[in-house]
Formats: structure tokens, C-alpha cells, sequence
């Protein structure tokens, strides 16, 4: 399995491990109950040096209009953009946020047990393109230091203001004398940042930010509470290459507008026709139906589709999942509904996603 | 934390306690702590009766859930209610106020002893 430059430092800091897109990966440092809350409340930091980080230099914005669904050359110097990469069936091989650095640089950033399947398909849509698509993943490390106390921690390790660097942004900084990264997006439904670090000097800086009062290391255990309370979806649960994005809610990114771009052939006629639909779900009590839990209409004898990722939400102290359900439904919010959690019925009722706002 | 000398183990990771024809039950911290924080229990009802090696209750954490087998035939005749409301007491204090169920049992199966527990888990 493969381990950040981090790794013994989690080791040394009692972390228990998972494995995770073929990382082996903290899951929690003590409770991972604690690590959540101490993201809602204060900030946590988390290494996430798993995600891939690619970088594409040239034709950059011609090659990502045609290879990802969304329309990245209108986007400005210093921008993010959250979107999708899909085959030519309209089917997502990730979902991945875009950087834009320059007129002719873009980072992406996609999971890491996608970075390959993103990397051979941009390096195969790059052939059309003057453009040089390089993989960084092996040379940086990626924190996350998110929560309401993330920004006023984080100032006072760089050299610029980030108070006024507005959400799904990203900007050069200096912590000491490392130049790094510093954008303004997340996975937890809270403000933050993800700073992007040369590996070699990720340690000390990792250390610097952990050992501040109002920071909570956290492991991936939080992490996945934290975005499924926040309504995101993970890729394997929420996004597959049997989904198209307009089933999971996210047809939004996709710029069918555009001239030519891979999938959009079949997302064109894929927008119409909602085999399944995302929804969010509540339940009764404290038991949580999870992943491939069926859910049934009150009573119902045939299953209308399966839980996506659940679990007894630590903020709200009720369960909430994510399900695909039968698209013809058209369930409003309010529906009731049942989980088969191991062969009781329990009580759900659809409700608007996200299940958290800041 | 070590594994109490003075208990005994099961596979499934739970410890027995006998002290006459009662035995207390629970899962051990090695198993509390592959779980994460534990956010639900279901314990079998007192009076309901048990079978070796099968399943009578549940332990749920944020990311897992657990099954709880149980580790003889017999009769509950307590549950600790208690965990209902602070099941993160198992993640606390496991071998202690963590425990989960007594059950009058009619024979006790083979157990396994702390060093031999200890062994099975790789410590």
C-alpha cells in the first residue's frame, strides 16, 4: 500500500489506519467523534496527500473544455471550479476540482484511487492538444486545515491576508520560507483551506499547525461524517461509472453549451432521462442504514433503490444517508419512506440535501 | 491497555467473566478500538434466551457496525441499560462499565485465556 510522507508521523501520533484507494491512510487519531465536532467548532487538519494532483501547462484550457464537462476557459486567474470528468458514454470517471494559475496553467485535483484513470484519459485527450499534463502527486503534500477557526490559525503562518480571498479561490504564499498553495475549498462543509506543500518541507509545517490549541488533528473517519453531513458526494458511493452526473444532482457542472467535449454526446441525451435520482434521506432514531441498505416505499415489497453512504449524523444526532432511488418517483421532499437496516424497517422521510449548512 | 489476566476471550473478540453460573460480557478493547467511537448498541432483551456463536445484539460505530455473538447458551438476565445513552462508555472503559450483557449460562464452551487472547491478536 502506498503512505504520504507523513506516514510515521501518524504512526507516532497513535493513529489507526485504513486503507483507502490503495493508501494506507489515518482513519482517527482517539475519537473520531471528537475530530469531527473539532471541525464544526474550532478547525482540523487533515493530510489528504492521497488525492492526486495534476498539473496542465500550455493549451491547458482548450485541453480541459474538451477532456472535463465543464466550460474551464472562462474561468479566471486564481479560481477553482469543482467538475467532472467523463467517458464518451457520459458515465464519471471522477470529480475533481480545477485550479486555474494561470492563463495557461491549471491544477486538478482528483481521488485517489482515480488519479491514474484521470491521468491516462487527459494524457490520451492531450494528443489533440500543445499542452504538457504532469503528474505532482509524488511531490506534494496536501493538507486541509478546515473549520470556523481555519483562516485566523492559518493567517498567522503566511506572508498575504487570506480574509479577503473568497471561497473557491486559490493563492501563492509563503509559510517560512516554503512557497505554497493555499485554496480556499474543502470536503467538510466548513470554511478552509487546502495547502499544497513541497513534500520535503511538509512535516514541519504539518507539526506548526498541529500543535495549535484550536487544532485538532483528524483521520478519514471524520472527514466522511463531515462531507456526507455537507451533502458531498464521494466518488465509489455517490458518483460511479454507472452514474451519470445528472443523476447525482450535479448536471449543473456539465456545459452541454460547449463545441465539442468528451461524453457530450450521450450526456446530451443522458440529461432527459433520470434512470435513478440522488436523494437525502432522515431517519428514526439512532440506528443508520448504510451503504447498499435497500430502502423501500412505506410497506413496500420490491426495494426503489439503495443507500449511497449513511451513517447517525454526529452534528445533527440523526441518521442521514444518500440513496439513488427509482428516478420516476419523483419523490417531493417530506416523502416517507424505509431502510432495511439487517432486516428491521426503519423509518425515513426525504429531505433537502445538504443535511448541514454553515 | 493490556488484557485482564483474570478474564477469558472468544474469537469474536469479547470477554467473559464467570463468576458462578453467571457470566458477564463484552467486547474487548482491541475490538472497541477497530470499531471507532461506538454510537449504538442493541443488546438482547433480559429473559430472551442465547445460543452459542450466534448473533444477539449489535455494536454500531460511526463507520462499522458490529455483531455481538454470543459466547454460550444461556438465559440474560442483564443488560446494561446504561449504554443506551453513553454507548461511548465501551470505547472508555471496555473491561468495565462498557460491559454488556450477563447471561445464566447452562455450559461454558472452550475460552481462550489473556496470553492466548493476546496471541490471536498479534500482541
Amino acid at each position: 500500500m502506498l503512505r504520504t510522507p507523513l506516514f510515521d508521523e501518524h504512526e507516532a501520533m497513535g493513529a489507526a489506519f485504513t486503507d483507502f484507494g490503495g493508501w494506507e491512510m489515518p482513519v482517527r487519531y482517539g475519537s473520531d467523534l471528537d475530530e469531527h465536532h473539532a471541525v464544526r467548532n474550532s478547525a482540523g487538519l487533515f493530510d489528504i496527500s492521497h488525492m492526486g494532483e495534476i498539473r496542465v501547462k500550455g493549451e491547458a484550457a482548450e485541453l480541459l473544455d474538451y477532456a472535463l464537462v465543464s466550460k474551464l476557459s472562462g474561468m479566471k486567474n486564481g479560481k477553482a471550479k469543482y467538475t467532472m470528468i467523463c467517458n464518451a458514454d457520459g458515465k464519471v470517471i471522477d470529480d475533481l476540482i480545477v485550479y486555474r494559475i494561470e492563463a495557461d496553467e491549471y491544477l486538478i485535483v482528483a481521488n485517489a484511487g482515480n488519479r491514474h484513470a484521470v491521468l491516462v484519459q487527459l494524457l490520451n485527450a492531450a494528443e489533440h492538444f500543445e499542452v504538457e499534463v504532469t503528474d505532482k502527486s509524488e511531490q506534494w503534500v496536501l493538507l486541509a486545515l478546515q473549520g470556523p477557526k481555519a483562516t485566523a490559525v492559518l493567517n498567522e503562518f503566511v506572508d498575504i491576508d487570506l480574509d479577503p480571498l473568497p471561497y473557491y479561490s486559490i493563492a501563492s504564499g509563503k509559510i517560512g520560507e516554503t512557497a505554497v498553495l493555499l485554496a480556499r475549498t474543502g470536503y467538510t462543509g466548513e470554511d478552509g483551506f487546502e495547502i499544497f506543500i513541497p513534500d520535503t518541507e511538509a512535516l514541519k509545517i504539518f507539526r506548526a499547525i498541529a500543535v495549535r490549541d484550536e487544532v485538532r488533528v483528524c483521520g478519514l473517519a471524520a472527514r466522511d461524517t463531515l462531507r456526507l453531513e455537507a451533502g458531498m458526494p464521494l466518488y465509489g458511493h455517490e458518483l460511479t461509472l454507472d452514474v451519470n452526473p445528472f443523476e447525482a444532482n450535479l448536471g449543473r457542472v456539465v456545459a452541454l453549451d460547449k463545441d465539442d467535449f468528451v461524453g457530450k454526446v450521450a450526456l446530451t441525451e443522458l440529461q432527459t432521462q433520470k434512470t435513478w435520482k440522488l436523494y437525502g434521506l432522515k431517519g428514526e432514531g439512532k440506528r443508520a442504514a448504510r451503504a447498499e441498505y435497500e430502502i423501500y416505499l412505506p410497506g413496500g415489497e420490491n426495494p426503489i433503490g439503495q443507500v449511497t453512504s449513511g451513517a447517525l449524523s454526529p452534528t445533527l444526532g440523526y441518521p442521514v444517508a444518500m440513496a439513488f432511488l427509482d428516478g420516476s418517483l419523483e419523490l417531493a421532499i417530506g416523502s416517507k419512506l424505509e431502510a432495511d437496516v439487517r432486516g428491521t424497517r426503519i423509518d425515513y422521510e426525504v429531505v433537502e440535501l445538504p443535511f448541514y449548512r454553515r | 491497555m493490556a488484557n485482564p489476566a483474570e478474564l477469558h476471550y472468544t474469537k469474536e473478540h469479547e470477554w467473559v467473566k464467570v463468576e458462578g453460573d453467571v457470566a458477564t460480557i463484552g467486547i474487548t478493547k482491541y475490538a472497541a478500538d477497530a470499531l471507532g467511537e461506538i454510537v449504538y448498541v442493541d443488546l438482547p432483551k433480559v429473559g430472551s434466551s442465547t445460543t452459542h456463536m450466534k448473533i444477539c445484539g449489535e455494536i454500531e460505530s460511526t463507520k462499522s457496525v458490529g455483531e455481538l455473538y454470543a459466547p454460550m447458551d444461556g438465559e440474560v438476565v442483564e443488560a446494561n441499560d446504561s449504554l443506551s445513552g453513553s454507548p461511548e462508555t465501551i470505547n472508555d472503559d471496555p473491561f468495565g462499565e462498557g460491559w454488556l450483557v450477563k447471561i445464566r449460562f447452562t455450559q461454558l464452551p472452550d475460552l481462550l485465556s489473556s496470553s492466548e487472547y493476546d496471541a490471536f491478536i498479534g500482541e
